[in-house]
């Protein structure tokens, strides 16, 4: 069969798989974010914890793909949730890292100056340094989101659906518009969430520190 | 036991081959781009694109090529690695101060000779942490190897997920994430001690 039938035949499939791996990319991903920059906060505050638990996700990161997901299968059965708790463990360490780093990078004598016009802590973490270290947050965000597009083609592996899964099925198969069907939408899903992030730091940029490397 | 023991030895044969190749191309293209200007951009942005591929999908499109077995696996994990080595290399030589350059030049050296030995052993420590980095990613990315066909600590992992064992899934990670950490741990080591000469 060629290319063109097998996706005139199989679109639907195709969209699905597609729909499946943008939830789990867009689920796993917030879910980073939202445990990530609270505690980049926190440890941002508590120093001395930092870098205790940095090396603890930095531990997490350097377990294989396929092991995460294996022990996620074991724990939590088949299926989307132990997916979503893997690729959710995966996204948090960029996230964490660059709100940490991002925030105590901010210059002393801008924090003294917000101080200074009387702000409290709440108030310079809010107006001052969060707009300062956005880039740097948003950076790792951009990490993490370009990492969960390739590790969630491994989902498919543990039954969560997803363009894996056409891959692998034309791995098993040995069927190689399978293989096409899911490994060049999920390279495109890939380059363009990387794409629009970069877009949207420098949209979020604030004004004064465009031009400047953060 | 015996057999976990091939399986280890397999695994870093198959990652020390791609890095070992990996570190020749890379090293290649990031002269190139810092000889010429005017490709720089290109071969940076290239291989960017390949890591960003996500890697089930790069390895079965290299399926399609090569087949199933070892050589794409290796072929995939060179890729891999390209990134971190072309960048650091490129950083690197531009990063080598400019009144040694001139000196170099200034005793009549050729291009080829300040390469040799003026740049690239000046440039060598950032060179080495691009190594690093990418030989711990590549243990990783080595146990997807099972599902093209390839050999190594892959296949007790992919086994366990099969058979829902735990004990055969740790069989192969345990390895994994050790071997991983003691390369980072030894291998900064002597990053550090670059630096300090340098």
């Amino acid at each position: 069969m060629s290319l063109i039938e097998f996706l005139q035949m199989n679109y639907e499939v195709i969209l699905q798989s597609l729909v499946r791996h943008l939830e789990l990319v867009i689920i796993s991903v917030s879910a980073g974010i939202v445990i990530s920059i609270p505690l980049g906060i926190f440890l941002s505050r508590h120093r001395k914890l930092a870098g205790p638990v940095l090396s603890a996700a930095g531990t997490i990161q350097t377990i294989p793909g396929l092991v995460m997901l294996g022990l996620a299968l074991i724990f939590f059965g088949i299926g989307m949730k132990p997916a979503l708790v893997a690729l959710s463990l995966y996204a948090l360490l960029p996230i964490l890292r660059n709100t940490y780093t991002g925030i105590i990078e901010v210059d002393k004598g801008i924090i003294e100056a917000a101080k200074g016009i009387g702000m409290t802590s709440n108030q310079t973490l809010l107006k001052v340094e969060m707009p300062l270290a956005l880039a740097s947050i948003i950076g790792g965000i951009r990490i993490s989101t370009v990492y969960i597009v390739s590790w969630a083609t491994l989902a498919g592996l543990i039954g969560a659906g997803g363009l894996g899964d056409l891959i692998w099925t034309g791995l098993s198969t040995y069927n190689t518009n399978y293989i096409l069907a899911g490994a060049v939408p999920s390279a495109i899903l890939a380059f363009l969430f990387s794409g629009l992030i970069e877009i949207l730091q420098r949209i979020l940029t604030p004004r004064g520190l465009k031009g400047v490397r953060v | 036991m015996n057999n976990l023991f091939n399986l280890i030895v397999e695994h870093m044969l198959i990652v020390f081959v791609a890095i070992a190749i990996s570190v020749i191309i890379g090293i290649v293209f990031g002269v190139i781009a810092y000889w010429m200007r005017h490709v720089d951009k290109l071969i940076l942005w290239t291989v960017e694109i390949i890591q960003t591929i996500p890697s089930l999908a790069l390895l079965a499109l290299l399926m399609i090529l090569f087949g199933l077995g070892n050589i794409t696996m290796i072929a995939g994990l060179i890729l891999y690695a390209l990134m971190p080595i072309v960048r650091n290399t490129h950083t690197g030589l531009l990063g080598v101060a400019p009144y040694l350059k001139e000196a170099a030049k200034g005793m009549g050296m050729t291009r080829l000779q300040r390469l040799a030995k003026v740049e690239l052993p000046l440039a060598f420590p950032l060179i080495f942490s691009g190594i690093k980095i990418a030989l711990v990613n590549s243990l990783s990315i080595a146990v997807m190897g099972v599902l093209i066909g390839a050999g190594g600590l892959g296949y007790p992992i992919y086994r366990g997920i099969q058979t829902l064992s735990m004990e055969m899934i740790l069989a192969g990670a345990i390895p994994v994430v050790l071997m991983a950490l003691v390369f980072d741990y030894f291998m900064s080591k002597i990053e550090h001690r670059l630096i300090k000469k340098a």
